[in-house]
């Protein structure tokens, strides 16, 4: 890591401090739980200690005679309101409070509302829940299995688990490859199950204002709007009247996106009580029952001649979705874009199958800085893609090498049918080889095996697709992938920008003030950037599959280019030439020829709110509104090099360097793209070398706290050394790709083929995440453990 | 957040104001020192006292210091400064190689010795670090002082020989010519052992005259692996007998699996640990004693 001088504020694009982090630093945000209303209550929930049982009776009244309980809600008084049950992002409903059966252990079953937070607690005590335990599914492939007890008995005509089945590629020409091939390597993998983990957790603060029937909910969100209509929907309350603040959010990562019951319980709250309702989980309830993420398990072929030619990719997977069928993803994708599981290679057929299955756990699937499930789909790919050289007996490096897509080939129609957009991979994995000095590395790991001492070397590379989406392919719950903006420029030249999606870290405040500075000249200190209440910023889907830069970054540079073009008129008029004869450069319209005869934007935007007279049918003031609706994903790429050090006797693992080049094409602000994917380096580690929720057989969750669920710290993170290619996005308005999740998609790979390569001289070809001490000795003996299941 | 269930708090004054309210709020009450075991256990509402006696204040707990050849840790030193004390580095480098893996710097700052011994969790690193240096246990109450050996202060998993009414003041260790060492394997900074392993040894004419070995996370009997240190007392510090008592200590701990590994896999590293610190405890002694080294 180099350190960052100060720069002087950029004109536009380039490095500058983030403008939000001046509140952060001074503790100064304001989360959902900093917001404190006058007679505002306090919410808890009671959840099941059991995975699946049958609730025969739930007895209250002791918790209703606790003298500080206002109310207490339970599955029958919401299914008076018929709110017992909510629609999910994937067109399936989930139990908000548990009616008939609990299907995980966490779900939610009933709701206290108390004076304050302490005697909500205690109040749950009180309330003595009378369960029947039924035999819980935990292990997903067992789900289907003949005599698997059917968790979802609350859906019509239900008699097994299966959720759905889902395609993609072409089956008879894969088939074929495979039949002719000269060499097949095939490897099961597990990415387990994670959790975002946010720092902050999830709450709301619900406000039902009984005057004016103007429901306000502080909440943590990462897609406000999109809240909002649910809410309209499924409460049926008019939309007019619903107003969702996402305030500062600390963390998202996907965790955000959904409706967790707790925000209906908290609405329901402050409805049946007149007074404002404050629900905030802790940490176990996090980690327990929000969305997860990955739980794929994987069985992959690849097909290639002997030379090491990648001829075709066979896949299938089973998912394990949880109790409730709530990924948040575009309706057509059902395994979210997974089908991008061809990667960065040049192959001739591939075609993969994914089966969706209900177990006794949390609902979620798509969340965790994924990209819609990219993460699974690179992981994979990268891990057949070493398990071949393996095979083979070639350096992985090289084998890639050989099979990346060529510059020529852009824009590249995939075999599984995605149009990537613009790519010059070789440069990009030529750059990591040298900056990792990678002939250096393998001479140097071939003395330390000489000597006993293992150290890996772990190459990948990925492809993202990002920036959902295109709204004839891509809508959720309906609600099509476009983003609005407006832009406001005050008659001094300062500007607001009111955006739809919401930041949770990722700087937006700072980068979208950059992207209307570069187009318009202004300072982006001179620009504001409102975002996160949906009363006061136009309709957009949210943050999230790093969509923000590609969708409503186009949308703040197109906005910005009308109000440009507004401008050019009221210069016109200013200058009393014609507006075809103005010409543009950054800050200014001048009379072309003369450079001299000019306005700058602040100049003209005084004007455009006098008295000038302006040309017939022009309304006066350089405001400007846009909805953006992307013609394509972009599809960020990079080449990653990670280095371990084996304790092969005790099982540790230390990731000595990692080299990351990183290509998301024009970069607006370096330094943020940089701790963008210094975190997801991060997170990768910690994926590969220590994060899981595993389950016991019983159902119980193994990771309910930060002692169980490992996340990494800077101690385990090396040094982070990073490069970047720029290969602008060719259909994107500043040629920019998303950047948010490259480095979590990418990095896990790198880790687990370096841990892997470390282990060769044991014959290791292949281990499961995660790489703990115990699972790395484990695969030394040629014994591997099932890291989602309880260790035995 | 979470929250604890209602209790009641009194701040100690003295030691004597300590044991006065144990004695007054009885068995439902608890000493709070660090708050880093009782807090955390509290707030899930796994422990959910009636009362809390602060004993942070008790600032005569709080010394490290020598007193007729016996080195005295007060019960509230926190890990920080066990961890940066000169004094019991020269002696005893075993707990600064104990302190530097245990939790974190926030951790350290208020977590205390006493505390640790206390809290008698299988993975308590400080100890199998006592028990290996064979450290003594002062317990208070008003009825007097007694001392226990570390050896016998453990009853069970998070139960000690400490009863209502008392309270541990002071871990005392002989200093005699020794050297110590520790060793961890964690899954990530902060974690707790996996398993971990302490060793203190003396050599004298070319035999180990005294051995100590503590084990921690692996369900050895008061955190000690009694049977490799008979093995090796009396015989030379060679590598095959320190192999040899890894494995010995391997086969008489009890280690459970959990999600930090399987059974046979903790009871590989008992091995792996126990010899690999032994190696680093005898070079620490060959460091101090050039000349034995050379004979
Ligand atoms: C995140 C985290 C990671 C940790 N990792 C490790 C680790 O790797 N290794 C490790 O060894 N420890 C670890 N710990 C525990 C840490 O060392 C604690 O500080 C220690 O276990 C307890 O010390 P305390 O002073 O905080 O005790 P408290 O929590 O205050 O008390 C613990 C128990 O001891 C009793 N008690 C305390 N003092 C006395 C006394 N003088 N007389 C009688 N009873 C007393 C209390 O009543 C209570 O029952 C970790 C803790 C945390 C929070």
């Amino acid at each position: 890591m180099t350190a960052v001088e100060q720069p002087e504020t950029p004109l536009g694009h380039g490095n500058m401090r983030r403008k939000e982090d001046a509140r952060f630093i001074r503790g100064r945000g304001t989360y959902v739980d900093d917001v404190t209303l006058p007679g505002m209550l306090h919410g808890a929930v009671l959840r099941s200690p059991y995975a699946h049982a049958r609730i025969v009776s739930i007895d209250t009244s002791a918790a209703q005679a606790h003298p500080k309980v206002r109310a207490v809600i339970t599955g029958e008084t919401l299914a008076g309101l018929n709110l017992a049950w909510m629609p999910t992002l994937s067109h399936d409903v989930q139990a908000v409070l548990a009616t008939d059966k609990v299907r995980f252990q966490g779900q939610e079953v009933a709701f206290v509302v108390a004076e304050d937070r302490y005697s909500a607690r205690d109040a749950l005590e009180l309330i003595d829940v009378d369960y029947e335990a039924l035999p819980p599914v935990i292990d997903a492939r067992q789900a289907l299995a003949e005599d698997a007890p059917v968790i979802r008995d609350d859906l019509e005509g239900r008699t097994d688990n299966h959720i759905f089945d889902w395609e993609s590629g072409d089956a008879a020409a894969t088939d074929d490859v495979f039949a002719s091939a000269e060499v097949v390597a095939a490897q099961d993998m597990l990415y387990p199950r994670v959790h975002p983990a946010p720092l902050e957790t999830c709450g709301a603060v619900a406000d039902m204002d009984a005057v004016t029937g103007k429901l306000t909910v502080w909440t943590t969100t990462q897609a406000p709007h999109a809240h909002r209509t649910i809410y309209a929907l499924v409460a049926g309350l008019p939309e007019h009247k619903i107003r969702i603040i996402s305030p500062d959010i600390g963390g998202g990562f996907g965790n955000k996106v959904g409706i967790y019951p707790g925000y209906v319980c908290a609405v329901v709250g402050s409805i049946v009580t007149g007074k404002p309702v404050k629900w905030v989980e802790d940490r176990s309830e996090n980690l327990m029952s929000t969305s997860f993420a990955r739980d794929y398990h994987m069985h992959g072929e690849i097909a290639a001649t002997k030379d090491g030619r990648i001829l075709g990719l066979r896949v299938n997977v089973l998912a394990d979705h949880g109790a409730f069928n709530g990924t948040a993803q575009p309706t057509k994708f059902p395994a979210g874009f997974f089908g991008v599981f061809t990667g960065s290679y040049d192959l001739e057929a591939a075609h993969c199958s994914v089966t969706g299955v209900y177990t006794n756990k949390a609902p979620g699937g798509v969340a965790y800085a994924c990209s819609f499930r990219i993460t699974e789909a690179v992981y994979l790919v990268e891990r057949l893609v070493d398990v071949l050289a393996f095979d083979l007996g070639m350096d992985p490096a090289e084998l890639r090498m050989k099979n990346l897509l060529r510059p020529e080939q852009f824009p590249y129609r995939s075999k599984t049918g995605w149009e990537y957009d613009s790519g010059d991979y070789p440069t990009a994995l030529r750059a990591a080889l040298d900056l990792a000095d990678y002939p250096a590395l393998r001479a140097e790991q071939a003395l330390k095996r000489e000597r006993g001492e293992q150290m890996g070397i772990g190459v990948a590379f990925f492809t993202e697709a990002v920036g959902a989406g295109p709204r004839k392919h891509m809508d959720i719950l309906g609600l099509g992938m476009a983003d609005g903006a407006e832009l406001r420029v005050h008659p001094t030249g300062k500007a607001v920008l009111r955006l739809s999606c919401q930041t949770q870290g990722q700087g937006h405040e700072t980068t979208f003030a950059q992207i209307v500075g570069e187009e318009l000249g202004i300072s982006p200190d001179d620009i504001d950037v409102v975002h996160g209440d949906t009363d006061q910023t136009p309709f957009g889907l949210g943050t999230y599959g790093s969509r923000s830069t590609p969708v409503s970054g186009a949308a703040a540079a197109v906005v910005a280019r009308k109000v440009r073009e507004r401008a050019r008129i009221v210069a016109s008029a200013m200058l009393e030439v014609s507006a075809d004869d103005l010409e543009w450069e950054k800050g200014r319209w001048f009379v072309r020829g003369d450079v001299e005869a000019g306005r700058t934007i602040q100049e003209i935007a005084l004007a455009a709110h006098s008295d000038l007279e302006l040309p017939e049918g022009v309304e006066g003031h350089l405001d400007a509104t846009c909805v953006y609706n992307p013609p394509n994903l972009t599809y960020p790429f990079g080449a990653y090099v990670c280095v371990v050090d084996v304790d092969a006797d005790t099982g540790q693992v230390t990731v000595r360097r990692f080299v990351a080049v990183d290509d998301c094409g024009v970069r607006i602000n370096p330094m943020i793209v940089e701790g963008q994917v210094h975190g997801g380096l991060a997170d990768g580690v910690g994926m590969a070398l220590m994060q899981v929720m595993a389950f016991d057989e019983d159902g119980n969750h193994l990771g309910g706290s930060f002692m169980d669920y490992l996340l990494p710290t800077s101690m385990e993170c090396p040094s982070w050394e990073l490069g970047e290619t720029v290969t602008p996005s060719p259909h994107h308005p500043i040629g920019a790709k998303g950047i948010g999740e490259s480095a979590t998609v990418g990095s896990p790979a790198a880790v687990v083929n370096a841990v892997v390569d470390a282990l060769r001289p044991f014959g290791v070809r292949h281990a499961d995440m995660p790489l703990t001490p115990a699972a790395v000795w484990s695969a030394a003996q040629g014994t591997p453990l099932r890291t989602d299941l309880a260790i035995t | 957040m979470q929250v604890p269930a209602q209790f009641r708090y009194e701040k100690a004054s003295s030691v004597e104001h300590a044991l006065t309210l144990l004695d007054r709020f009885g068995a439902e009450s608890r000493v709070v020192a660090g708050g880093h075991s009782l807090i955390p256990m509290m707030k899930l509402r796994l422990a959910q006292p009636e009362a809390l006696i602060d004993i942070n204040d008790l600032d005569e707990l709080a010394t490290i210091s020598v007193e007729q050849s016996t080195l005295c840790i007060g019960a509230l030193v926190r890990h920080t400064d066990l961890l940066s004390s000169a004094l019991v580095g020269e002696h005893f480098p075993i707990f600064a190689d104990a302190e530097r893996v245990i939790a974190d710097p926030v951790v350290r700052n208020r977590g205390t010795v006493g505390g640790s011994l206390c809290q008698a969790d299988p993975s308590e690193d400080l100890s199998a670090a006592f028990a290996a240096v064979r450290g003594e246990a002062v317990i208070q109450s008003a009825d007097g002082v007694r001392t226990v050996p570390v050896r016998e202060f453990f009853v069970g998993p998070y139960q000690t020989v400490v009863e209502p009414g008392e309270l541990l003041v002071q871990l005392r260790v002989p200093i005699r010519s020794s050297a110590s060492a520790y060793l961890k394997v964690e899954r990530r900074a902060g974690d707790w052992a996996v398993a971990a392993a302490g060793a203190e040894l003396r050599l004298a004419d070319g035999v180990l005259a005294e051995t100590g070995i503590g084990l921690t996370a692996l369900g050895a009997p008061n955190f000690h692996a009694s049977e490799a240190e008979d093995f090796l007392t009396g015989g030379p510090a060679t590598d095959e007998r320190f192999a040899e008592a890894g494995r010995i200590a391997a086969r008489h701990c009890n280690p459970i699996a959990d999600q930090r590994g399987p059974e046979a896999y903790k009871r590989h590293l008992a091995a792996t640990l126990v010899d690999r610190v032994l190696r680093v405890a005898r070079t620490r002694w060959n460091g101090l004693h050039p000349e034995e080294e050379a004979r």
